[in-house]
């Protein structure tokens, strides 16, 4: 089968949709995260979101994300006010947490789930599973909505979001409630990971939220440039991996960030001959 | 020393101000007071506590005791606040016309994009710190003297009144340096003929020779003891005494 031949059918074209706003949304606040040495949260609350996951499960709520979200917003404001604090101490509770929580996380599935193939769960929920590719049109206007709340709630308050990163102290000192901003900041970094646990798993969402971040920080030389272009290279990485995932019968979620990996290593050989040369 | 004169309008009073941070006293009991105009520096060992003041003074750290008045109508979003540079900066790529402008935030208000007036604001104050032919350059590939050049245009789209600046010169080398405390220096007089106000001082710095070079006043903080006056008082003090 060609690609136009997949192209045809909904819930392929129902995937990519939500891949794209996925990759979108996860590579606004990437560049953030990664200058403000933030990346440890998302990848601590990933972490967490997977033991919220087995909870849920186990409980068998009919919406796991009515568990899982809050739980993950708390957690990011956690991390946020422990990173904030003496440096050792906050990295050591994100090491506990994270780990604590995949260690509990596997437990309760194993222990409790009454299916039949607990590993194959367990890998889904890690690594993501293909039922992105079995999304109803009712997931796909969710993701929308929320995409569309997450870019705007972005776009309106980029300029604040600018300041807090660069010059925290200078925000504050002319009168810019920097903690809210930084609490704004975990919170859409929280809807973001649940977000994109159904498509790349919980273990390689901050994947997805560093790695554009990181490769077009090497490209381009100012914030707003470097925030569009990010999102260029996430949205187009997230084609090409779904699109190889789909034709080959490779993971979805693995498939888009190695593409993204391919796509950082490019561009820093690139740099790196280009210097030479 | 001629327009001091006049009778001086108070812009900052600090009554028995103690500022620390947890349990710790840091700055204890501190009495002073800064007028429109005035050049101070502050000095001190390091771990003095003249920092920990100076956020005091940008309103980043709340008194345990005492108080800070501001005076004269100044708010304190009004104050332009030069922090010692932080590691995130080294390698953050902004470009010198993102970062002026975002001295701008605290006119804002509820609005969330830059109008003309912030973006002319930021275009007069680059034209100052003449760094206009850097505004697409990346800040973070800049020299140390033109980065300090950024953050004071960035201050001074917050302010037009008064600058705290935190050990500004540190890692420039002398040339650099001596253009900086110049460009400062005309800040603080002000220049009538370009429509631009005197701008008060309030600067840290470990030269002591230099700030009693540069400055009107000066506050010496240290654990045993404070000073506080004219740089013509601190010539006269115990302080200078046992420096020289």
């Amino acid at each position: 089968m060609s690609l136009a031949d997949y192209l045809q059918y909904d819930f392929v074209r129902n995937a990519i949709i939500v891949g794209v706003l996925i990759a979108l949304c996860s590579s606004l606040l990437g560049v953030t995260l990664v200058l403000k040495r933030y990346s440890f949260i998302g990848d601590g609350l990933s972490h967490v979101a997977f033991g919220a996951m087995a909870v849920a499960t186990v409980m068998k709520l009919s919406n796991n994300n009515l568990l899982v979200f809050p739980v993950t917003l708390v957690t990011a404001v956690l991390l946020l006010k422990a990173g904030q604090k003496a440096k050792i101490k906050g990295d050591a509770a994100i090491a506990m947490l994270s780990v604590g929580s995949l260690a509990i996380g596997y437990l309760l599935m194993n222990v409790f789930s009454a299916s039949a193939n607990v590993s194959g769960d367990v890998c889904s929920t890690l690594f993501g599973s293909t039922s992105i590719l079995t999304l109803s049109v009712k997931d796909v206007v969710y993701c929308a909505v929320i995409s569309v709340v997450v870019i705007a709630v972005f776009v309106v308050f980029y300029n604040r979001i600018f300041a807090v990163t660069f010059d925290e102290n200078f925000a504050r000192a002319t009168g810019v409630h920097a903690n809210l901003y930084n609490l704004l900041i975990a919170v859409i970094i929280a809807v973001i990971v649940v977000l994109g646990m159904n498509l790349v798993g919980s273990m390689l969402i901050s994947a997805f939220i560093i790695f554009p971040a990181l490769t077009s920080m090497r490209l381009v030389q100012n914030f707003r440039g470097v925030i569009i272009c990010s999102v260029i290279i996430s949205v187009v990485c997230a084609i090409i991996g779904m699109l190889i995932a789909i034709m080959c019968g490779t993971p979805v979620g693995a498939t888009i960030v190695v593409t993204d990996i391919v796509a950082f290593l490019l561009v820093y050989a690139v740099g790196a001959v280009a210097k030479i040369g | 020393m001629t327009r001091r004169m006049n009778e001086p309008t108070p812009l900052i009073k600090c009554r028995q101000l103690t500022l620390g941070y947890g349990s710790k006293d840091i700055v204890r009991d501190l009495d002073y007071e800064v007028n429109v105009e005035d050049y101070l520096c502050i000095i001190g060992r390091n771990g003095s506590g003249k920092t920990t003041f100076l956020r005091g003074l940008a309103g980043l750290l709340s008194p345990k005791s005492g108080s800070i008045e501001l005076c004269d109508g100044l708010k304190r979003s009004e104050i332009g606040f030069l922090p010692q540079m932080n590691v995130v900066q080294k390698d953050f790529p902004a470009s010198v016309r993102e970062v002026v402008l975002s001295g701008n935030l605290s006119r804002l208000g509820h609005r969330p994009f830059y109008g003309k007036e912030e973006k002319a604001r930021a275009k007069k104050n680059m034209e100052r710190m003449s760094i206009s032919e850097l505004a697409d350059k990346s800040y973070r590939n800049l020299s140390g003297g033109q980065q300090q050049r950024v953050l004071l245009a960035r201050a001074l789209c917050a302010t037009s009144k008064m600058l705290l600046l935190d050990e500004p010169v540190t890692g420039l080398d002398p040339r650099v340096t001596s253009e900086f405390y110049e460009l400062i220096k005309r800040l603080n007089r002000g220049n009538p003929e370009k429509g631009t106000e005197p701008i008060t001082i309030i600067m840290i710095s470990h030269d002591i020779r230099e700030a009693v070079e540069q400055a009107s006043h000066i506050l010496h903080i240290d654990k045993e003891r404070q000073f506080f006056g004219t740089v013509e008082e601190y010539k006269k003090s115990d302080a200078w005494k046992m420096f020289k």
